[in-house]
């Protein structure tokens, strides 16, 4: 019978998460209760005595000083409602899991096979609430129904009852295993029928190109004679699925395209991936010659550069967009430690070293009404920010750079960017670390989690739009430690050359990472009944397909095998030797002895055509609005110091520990309250140099909605600028794009397909336009292509987003500067010029408007400038800089004012201008959003030095620092149009978000 | 003179080995070992070859049941391979044997609850104390002012005057005890060697953020009565060296941080004990 322990807490002791839920309530649900205590209940189902129960209860559950126990017993008095929150079956609990473990300790012995720990929260409601009132706080606070349930008991019930009845979540599958085949031998809608009742996510073209397989006669008589029928099995079927999502196959970006510039000029592209993508790293390592530092590009998990002689630079950013929408908190955290694996999959393997991320998000204060399943932008947000929390922070790795933007057009599908960075030695055993390989005979090894039913149909429900039926079993629930453990132990094996190739499972389970790794080498045999479950019943197919949480897949020689398998017991890791990698051909699936799925590699990988997608430019026309002279700015910049996507972001950064494993040379916050918010990241790696990994990155989604090919040069050009900013070098600097794109396919349901994908074209060819100008490699990247909500009347979709981080190196990091003013008396200069360039801006979207100027990106200045200042940074000219980006000149100014407690003082008519003059005004030069510009302070004494090196360059000395810590800014006319005390300015920047 | 050994116990969760072995060494120790938990329980490791035990920070077992409680479970009844004993019995040999233990964030939280901290009376087996959520009820990361009890046995924190700057960085560091007659006790024995204070190290400060958690009488950190057992919530290890420090790129600091003092006494304390 299975037990339930519940842990309170003394009456004396604060109860913080309780407050935390009360607060949201009131916040959230404008509702009103007057208490929220919690208790914590572990289900124990397992065979223990009286006095064993007790004394898991006293020892690992609870903490003497502060909790008592109760077992069997229910604890909850002195409430009028009660919610008790557990999660569905088949969940990932780490917590029970956790305390799973704790009694095998405590025992002795591990828990018996069927045994286990299930946790809940209770939370005690007090205050006048109505029944429904208590559902609508459990449904739309406590509980994710997707993968958590409730009950809710009112005290008179509860006391009826004799409190909360034990209940066990344990998956009841019957551990039976069948293997059915699909008749494809139907009609079209009953092929597409097939795909979207199975959430294949297959056109019919590609149901068609399966029929045909299998209708081949060689294929018929081979699959005969290993007993398989004609029609496909669903192990066959799902694989097929998996391996052509277009989350793995990246249709979109392989496809050929009819682009029509809207000028007459037509021109067919085959692959923009091929031609932009790829070609830009090309012609830039072709260009850089002997000076060449990429080692591996797009061909593994993440890119590879060299750092120095010793250490590689590893670098991966991806997007979980689907999972987030659909469980804030599971999907982001999965997120988190799921890219986390990219690098530690690529090559033989890499020290995690940092993490970044970028989350767009509709406004979290959002009142208009939402359509149904879609989460609320403040329970998205907190989900998602604490999602990510805990999966970097309980990783051990530092998050040092990453932003918030906010958009409407996010309510329909939130965007969820995590990076992470690695460091692997250039060699290991005298071989290069970044590269793998599989020799035919050595071992499939899967080491890690266990599989269950979480995360099947992930990669093809992402590459769906979000709908009112999107799978619950998408949904995954990452665990830190797990992964921790494995990684812990991988790292040493890798030292010790135990294994010659590793990946990870992400998207498509073991259909992809052994699909691809058997690419090698040319085949492999894999018996999926060897895979170890976290639960009986699951049939071969899911066993294949799922997307359970950390696992990589290995290929260990057969000699070093035992020495692999004890090394991983001894780390408490769990590893299974699989099958073997062979040279057959085949993708070869046995469930035993039985052959479930026999896929020949080139049908499998190359079966493929390319999609044929029209692309037709229309450049659109805003309305302009007319911005009528004022003689006062002050309201203004402290409005744009409070909008969402410029305030601080404090509240959220502070969660995350940005200086784990002690390298944090410029952290997310700095200036003379550590609250000035800094451009870019730069960490020591290796402890014992002062060599630096300098990160940054460049957003501007909303530039989209005029061109998005000056979005991607804005975006590209400010992870650059950020980069420069703080003392990253041009000499070895690499970026990466992460493309968020609403569905560009013409089709029923998205007639201006041509247009968005037209869009897509013109981001492309500004990534190679200027990549290639800026020599700056790309090595890796995602594109995430769905990003639209669809409930058969309501389409939301989110702005076209790319996403470019840049990664490289500074030689020394003692020369990093930082955004905060250092001294009065300091000259403040404006590199780089300034243009009439309000479209799409900050200032415009105040007052509701998007008008057409979009910021143009000169390279050619932009790279003198960053040359420029470099050479002055190296030679310490540098005393602060900030870079210029949502707001302009006016709040770089005010934030780095702020930031380093002086005030600055400004002429704008010592900007320098670019483009008609008629265009010259004080709103323009204060908000304009214009690229390529740095806000520089320089040592008076340094100021000639400084002029001199940037010489050349567009560039003025437009103030200075003052004692009185202010900003004023005297307008073209010779009167000050701003004049705000630091006080005011950074209380307006710090007050949006800051109790969230 | 005896080589100092350092060690770095690592796994399951534990996040700072690497800053903590490189403050080790940078600190003066000859050695800086860092051991898998498993490499202790399959006895390659033994704590008996060293003389400072570092528990560094990170999310033992995920803080999945109230910080650091699993592992401290773990410790009391994991048995060493091929040796009559449990981790914990080497551990309490190693406090008998006057050696040192430095707790660090998580690695407090998992000598507080182990009951290695405060131990009066050399009771090292007996939790008084917790470390639970913060009060604002959220992980932080920030810098902190940390006002030194000059009269503390400690004997990490003796020659710094006033107090030491470092950053925090947890979810649960509110240090509470079971009692006042417990926390009577460690004021009285000047064990709370540690308090979050205003930045001129004048007064201790319930304020948030100076004091992030909200612990009882501000202490961020204690030692116990021999001084040669210390945890504390703020990291010294994450300040070895100026750039470590938020403003050092508008401050004149020295060279070092002034968090290596901790591994510096360690150091010394050892060369001149064994």
């Amino acid at each position: 019978m299975p037990h339930r322990i519940e842990i309170t807490l003394k009456d004396e002791v604060r109860d913080p998460r309780g407050e935390r839920i009360k607060r949201e309530i009131g916040h959230f649900l404008h509702l009103d209760v007057a208490e929220v205590r919690t208790i914590d209940v572990y289900t124990v189902d397992a065979e223990l005595s009286a006095d064993e129960l007790a004394q898991a209860a006293a020892g690992p559950f609870s903490d003497p000083v502060i909790q008592d126990y109760s077992i069997d017993k229910p604890a909850a008095a002195g409430f009028d409602f009660l919610v008790e929150v557990g999660f569905r079956a088949g969940v990932t609990d780490n917590v029970g899991r956790t305390a799973k473990e704790a009694i095998g300790y405590l025992l002795g012995r591990e828990l018996a096979a069927g045994e286990g720990v299930y946790t809940s929260v209770q939370y005690l409601l007090s205050g006048k609430l109505t029944q429904a009132d208590a559902e609508k706080i459990a449904t739309g606070l406590l509980c994710n129904t997707l993968i958590q349930r409730y009950q809710i008991l009112d005290a008179a019930t509860f006391k009826a009852q004799g409190g909360v009845a034990p209940f066990v979540p344990k998956v009841q599958g019957e551990a039976k295993v069948e293997v059915n085949t699909v008749n494809l031998e139907v009609s079209d809608e009953e092929l597409m029928r097939i795909s979207r009742d199975g959430v294949l996510a297959l056109t019919l073209d590609e149901m068609k190109i399966i029929q045909a397989h299998y209708r081949d006669a060689e294929v018929i008589e081979k699959r005969k004679s290993l007993g398989l029928g004609a029609a496909p099995t669903d192990v066959e079927l799902e694989a097929l699925a998996q391996t052509w999502s277009e989350h793995c196959k990246h249709k979109i970006f392989s496809a050929d395209v009819t682009y029509d510039d809207g000028e007459g000029n037509t021109e067919k592209i085959n692959s923009l991936f091929k031609s932009y993508i790829q070609k830009t790293t090309a012609d830039v390592r072709a260009a850089q010659g002997d000076k060449d530092y990429c080692l591996s590009v797009f061909k593994d998990n993440a890119g590879v550069i060299k750092f120095n002689d010793d250490w590689s630079l590893v670098f991966k950013v991806e997007t979980h967009n689907s999972p987030s929408a659909l469980d804030p908190y599971g999907g982001a955290l999965t997120g988190i430690v799921g890219v986390n694996r990219d690098p530690f999959g690529t090559g033989k393997g890499a020290k995690l070293i940092f993490n970044t991320d970028v989350f767009c998000f509709a406004d979290p204060f959002y009142e208009k009404e939402l359509p149904k399943r879609l989460l609320h932008p403040r329970r998205i947000y907190e989900g998602v920010v604490e999602g990510v929390e805990h999966g970097g922070n309980k990783s051990g790795i530092p998050t040092v750079n990453g932003s918030l933007v906010f958009d409407e057009r996010f309510a329909g599908k939130p965007l969820v960017f995590c990076g992470t960075a690695g460091l692997m030695p250039a060699t290991i055993k005298g071989e290069p670390a970044h590269q793998k390989k599989i020799l035919p005979g050595d071992l499939i090894v899967m080491t890690g989690g266990r599989i269950g039913k979480d995360g099947i149909h992930g990669a093809t429900f992402s590459s769906e739009e979000l709908n009112e039926n999107s799978p619950v079993s998408a949904v995954q629930i990452g665990d830190p430690i797990t992964q921790k453990r494995m990684f812990d132990f991988l790292i040493r094996a890798r030292d010790k050359a135990l294994y010659r190739f590793i990946t990870d499972n992400g998207a498509g389970g073991l259909s992809s990472s052994i699909g691809e790794m058997s690419e090698e080498c040319g085949g492999c045999q894999l018996d999926l009944s060897k895979a170890p479950l976290k639960y009986p019943g699951l049939a071969p197919w899911e066993i294949l397909i799922s997307e359970a949480q950390e696992r990589m897949s290995l290929a260990v020689p057969p000699e070093r095998i035992d020495e692999f398998m004890e090394m991983a017991k001894r780390y408490g890791v769990e590893a299974t030797v699989l099958g073997t990698f062979t040279d057959s051909g085949i993708f070869h699936m046995l469930y035993g002895e039985k052959t479930v799925a026999y896929l020949p590699l080139s049908f499998m990988h190359a079966g493929l055509p390319p999609m044929q997608i029209p692309a037709k430019w229309e450049k659109p026309v805003h309305e302009e609005p007319k911005l009528e002279a004022s003689a006062d700015y002050t309201g203004d910049v402290k409005a744009l110091l409070s909008s969402l996507n410029i305030c601080s972001k404090e509240s959220v950064v502070r969660r995350y520990d940005h200086e784990v494993q002690g390298g944090s040379v410029v952290k997310p916050f700095t200036g003379v309250d550590n609250d000035g918010p800094s451009d870019a990241a730069v960490v020591r790696p290796v402890l014992d140099s002062f060599e630096g990994v300098v990160v940054g990155h460049g957003i501007c989604p909303r530039y989209s909605d005029i061109d998005a090919y000056d979005m991607a040069a804005n975006a590209i050009d400010e992870g650059l600028r950020n980069y420069v900013a703080v003392g990253g070098s041009l000499d070895l600097v690499a970026g990466l794009d992460n493309f968020c794109w609403c569905d560009p396919v013409l089709s029923d349901r998205t007639p201006d397909g041509p247009y968005k994908m037209a869009q897509l074209v013109r981001a492309n060819k500004a990534l190679y336009d200027y990549c290639t100008f800026f020599s700056m490699p790309l090595i890796s990247g995602k594109d995430s292509m769905k990003n639209d909500f669809y409930d058969g009347t309501t389409k939301i979709s989110i702005p076209p987003t790319l996403l470019f981080s840049v990664i490289g190196k500074m030689e020394d990091a003692r020369l990093a500067v930082t955004m905060d003013v250092k001294r009065a008396g300091d000259a403040v200069y404006l590199l780089g010029a300034t243009a009439n360039e309000l479209g799409a801006s900050e200032y415009l979207a105040q007052i509701g408007f998007v008008g057409n100027n979009v910021p143009k990106v000169d390279a050619q200045a932009a790279l003198a400038t960053y040359r420029a200042y470099g050479a002055a940074l190296n030679a310490g000219l540098v005393a602060s800089c900030h870079d210029l980006s949502d707001g302009g000149l006016a709040v770089a100014a005010a934030e780095s004012a702020f930031a380093g407690g002086f005030g600055i003082e400004l002429d704008l008519a010592q900007v320098p201008f670019k483009g008609d003059a008629a265009g010259k005004s004080d709103v323009a030069l204060l908000f304009s959003e214009s690229a390529s510009r740095l806000l520089v302070t320089v040592r008076a004494e340094k100021a000639e030095a400084f002029e001199k090196a940037m010489a050349g360059t567009a560039f003025g000395r437009i103030g200075a620092v003052t004692e009185e810590p202010a900003l004023k800014v005297k307008g073209l006319s010779g009167s000050v149009v701003v004049n705000a005390a630091n006080a005011e300015l950074k209380a307006a920047w710090q007050a949006p978000l800051k109790d969230l | 003179m005896t080589k100092a050994k350092a060690l770095v116990i690592t796994g399951n969760g534990t996040n700072c080995e690497m800053e903590a072995a490189h403050a080790c060494r940078l600190g003066g120790f000859d050695e800086a070992r860092i051991a898998h938990i498993a490499e202790l329980l399959t006895g390659e490791v033994s704590l008996d070859d060293y003389h400072f035990l570092n528990l560094t920070g990170g999310f033992l077992d995920g803080d999945d049941l109230g910080s650091a409680k699993a592992q401290a479970n773990r410790l009391r009844y994991a048995a060493v391979e091929g040796k009559e004993e449990r981790l914990v019995d080497q551990i309490t040999r190693f406090i008998a044997d006057g050696k040192l233990i430095l707790g660090v964030c998580n690695g407090f939280q998992l000598l507080v609850k182990m009951g290695m901290l405060p131990a009066l009376s050399g009771n090292y087996l007996n939790q008084t104390a917790t470390l639970t959520y913060n009060e604002c009820g959220r992980f932080q990361d920030r810098w902190c002012y940390l006002k030194v009890d000059a009269d503390s046995p400690s004997l990490y924190t003796k020659g710094i005057e006033g107090g030491v700057y470092l950053p925090v960085r947890h979810g649960e560091g509110k240090f509470l005890v079971d009692d006042a007659k417990t926390l009577e006790a460690i004021e009285a024995k000047h064990l709370a060697c540690l308090k979050y204070s205003d930045r001129n190290y004048k007064a201790a400060t319930m304020e948030f953020p100076e004091n992030p958690n909200g612990s009882v009488n501000a202490i961020a950190g204690i030692c116990d009565e021999t001084g040669r057992i210390m945890g504390l919530m703020p990291h010294p290890e994450a300040f070895v060296h100026r750039t470590q420090h938020p403003r050092w790129t508008r401050e004149e600091l020295p060279e070092e941080g002034e968090g290596l003092i901790f591994f510096k006494n360690a150091a010394k304390y050892v060369k001149e004990n064994f």
